[in-house]
């Protein structure tokens, strides 16, 4: 039996792996933005779960606010990242590095 | 409670988003021409708005305050307050705005854009809706509303590498910090079956579980990447430095109060009842907050950067009165913040009427040397600004600092008030090593005259308020604060 531990543990670990592409990736900010979604995606999981699991429609209600903020938070993303590429030439995440101190 | 009186609470978020989005369409048929009067009409819907705000602020007929749309948004004293602050900080913004796109634009074309003052007005939407918010869906929608904004407005000199650099490092932080947020709030609602505040309040009664301890920790950690506080402070300085001056205005101003409040009502409000799970972690931040910033600015050359450091440091002072967790700290909070963003905001002004006799930005701190000599009046605010930032005593920013560490002693928080008193002599240093800069070291002549009344004017009334003059005005200040923060502990 699949119980509400099992979608806390699933979304904890998704929620992990996001934070970490964000962190350990040295290599291209597309795979941060993929890392980013990663993490809402793993609060939706969370919120739908627990919504299903209390009976209680609130959660199912935030996830759509939460899909729909993660449409534009990806939009704008990759406009940024279309203006600097355009500026520098390379989105390798080494290489953001005009600022220092 | 009808819809219609709901909306009659929203007006100021209705007057801004409205006429926010006929602003795009201006802007959008009319180009780069119509930016002079997309920015007017933009200032004159913020001046409706806190005309609004006021309104709730002052009529005794809103004493009690009012929730709509069903306990998701509550006007108060405390949200009026803060909105007005935020919109005087979002109107100044504006007004600084077209002299210093014009000079960063090409030859032939200024930089200033309508976007700008549309921009300024989504941010400030959200805003309003973080300070009213008395629900998790309205805080993270309010929350993102301004972040999203804030993103463009941060790479908003497309053609400038480093604004690309700083949107794209804010956008990458503050994606994480909204996650973090988000999952904290996840949890909240998993573990106490609900997103309202009080909701939330009542649950924590009982006792708190580890899986809402954890939703607290994370939902605190969140918001102290918003109000850029210790240990989530590394996006600040990038994003201050390579942020157009405009931009870093409005970010060291208007969206930190909205932080700052938004983390008050949730720890006070939503965590009220379990005040010993969070009060450790505010007394670390805010330490932290104190050093960090005031060790950080030393070595320091651009005064962007100085300034972001500076804000982080004063963050932290202000957090003092959160630790504190009583009605005291909340008011001594308040007037923190109403003196700092007049600090800020002359700073800032102050910073960007500094240019070259080519136009161009003047941003290294050596090359202030001899202001006092070239332009005696600027060098003067300079000073009375670094002074009040320090918290020297005659002038005003001593006495939000005064009124935090009185509020910490009084909840017993001795050694948190000693720590950041002697922390705040540390930071004295770096304020003291830009005004010998100004009046001590030989002349670089490097800053021209300007003539911008615009600017001449925001300075003088920023340096008034924080000149002595300003203890004047402290009853006020003290009243409106206290009956702020008296709205924000109405279920205690």
């Amino acid at each position: 039996m699949i119980g509400i531990e099992h979608y806390i543990v699933v979304s904890s670990i998704l929620f992990v792996m996001g934070v970490l592409g964000i962190f350990l990736n040295r290599k291209n900010v597309i795979i941060i933005l993929m890392a980013i979604e990663l993490i809402l995606l793993a609060v939706n999981i969370n919120l739908v779960a627990f919504s299903a699991f209390l009976g209680d429609m609130v959660g199912q209600v935030f996830a759509m606010f939460v899909l729909t903020v993660a449409a534009g938070e990806a939009a704008i993303g990759l406009a940024i990242l279309v203006i600097y590429f355009r500026g520098r030439g390379t989105i390798a995440v080494d290489d953001i590095n005009r600022m220092k101190g | 409670m009808s819809v219609g009186n709901s909306l009659y609470l929203v007006a100021p978020e209705i007057i801004l988003g409205a006429s926010g989005l006929l602003l795009l369409l201006i802007g959008a048929w009319g180009g780069f021409k119509s930016s002079r009067l997309v920015s007017i009409l933009a200032v004159a819907a913020l001046f409706a708005a806190s005309a609004v705000a006021f309104e709730f602020l002052t009529n005794p007929s809103f004493a009690d305050g009012g929730d709509a749309f069903f306990g998701q948004y509550r006007v108060d004293k405390f949200s009026a307050l803060t909105k007005l602050l935020i919109y005087i900080s979002a109107i100044v913004s504006i007004i600084i705005a077209p002299r210093f796109f014009e000079n960063a634009g090409s030859r032939r074309t200024s930089a200033m854009r309508p976007e700008y003052p549309v921009l300024i007005l989504f941010a400030s939407v959200g805003m309003g809706m973080m300070v009213s918010a008395v629900d998790l869906m309205t805080l993270y929608i309010g929350l993102e509303l301004n972040s999203l904004a804030a993103y463009v407005l941060a790479s908003f000199l497309r053609n400038d590498e480093r604004s690309a650099e700083a949107g794209l490092k804010y956008f990458v932080l503050g994606a994480l910090a909204s996650g973090i947020l988000l999952f904290g709030m996840s949890l909240l609602y998993g573990f106490t079956g609900t997103t309202s505040f009080n909701g939330i309040n009542q649950a924590f009664e009982g006792g708190l579980s580890t899986g809402a301890l954890f939703g607290l920790i994370f939902v605190l950690a969140g918001m102290a990447f918003k109000i850029s506080a210790v240990p989530f402070h590394m996006w600040t300085p990038d994003v201050y430095e390579g942020a157009p001056t405009p931009v870093t205005t409005f970010f060291a101003t208007a969206p930190k109060v909205a932080a700052l409040a938004l983390t008050m009502r949730l720890a006070i409000e939503a965590f009220g009842s379990q005040v010993a799970a969070w009060q450790q972690i505010i007394i670390f931040i805010a330490l932290a907050s104190i050093v960090v910033g005031a060790a950080g600015a030393i070595g320091q050359t651009n005064i962007k950067r100085l300034l972001a450091y500076s804000s982080i440091n004063n963050v932290g002072f202000i957090l003092i009165g959160l630790a504190a967790a009583n009605q005291a700290g909340a008011s001594a909070m308040l007037v923190y913040l109403m003196i700092y963003v007049a600090m800020t905001l002359g700073s800032f002004v102050a910073v960007l009427d500094l240019r070259d006799a080519d136009g161009n930005q003047v941003e290294e701190i050596s090359s202030l040397a001899g202001l006092s000599k070239s332009r005696p009046a600027l060098a003067a605010a300079m000073a009375i600004f670094m002074f009040s930032l320090a918290g020297i005593p005659p002038l005003f920013g001593f006495w939000g600092k005064f009124l935090v560490f009185e509020a910490a002693v009084k909840a017993d928080l001795i050694l948190l008030a000693a720590l950041g008193i002697a922390a705040s002599v540390i930071g004295a240093f770096y304020y003291l090593k830009v005004i010998k800069v100004m009046y001590f070291d030989e002349p670089a002549d490097v800053v021209v005259k300007s003539d911008s009344k615009s600017h001449a004017i925001i300075i003088a009334l920023c340096a008034l308020f924080v000149s002595p003059l300003g203890y004047l005005l402290i009853p006020v200040l003290g009243n409106i604060a206290d009956q702020a923060a008296a709205a924000l502990f109405w279920a205690f």
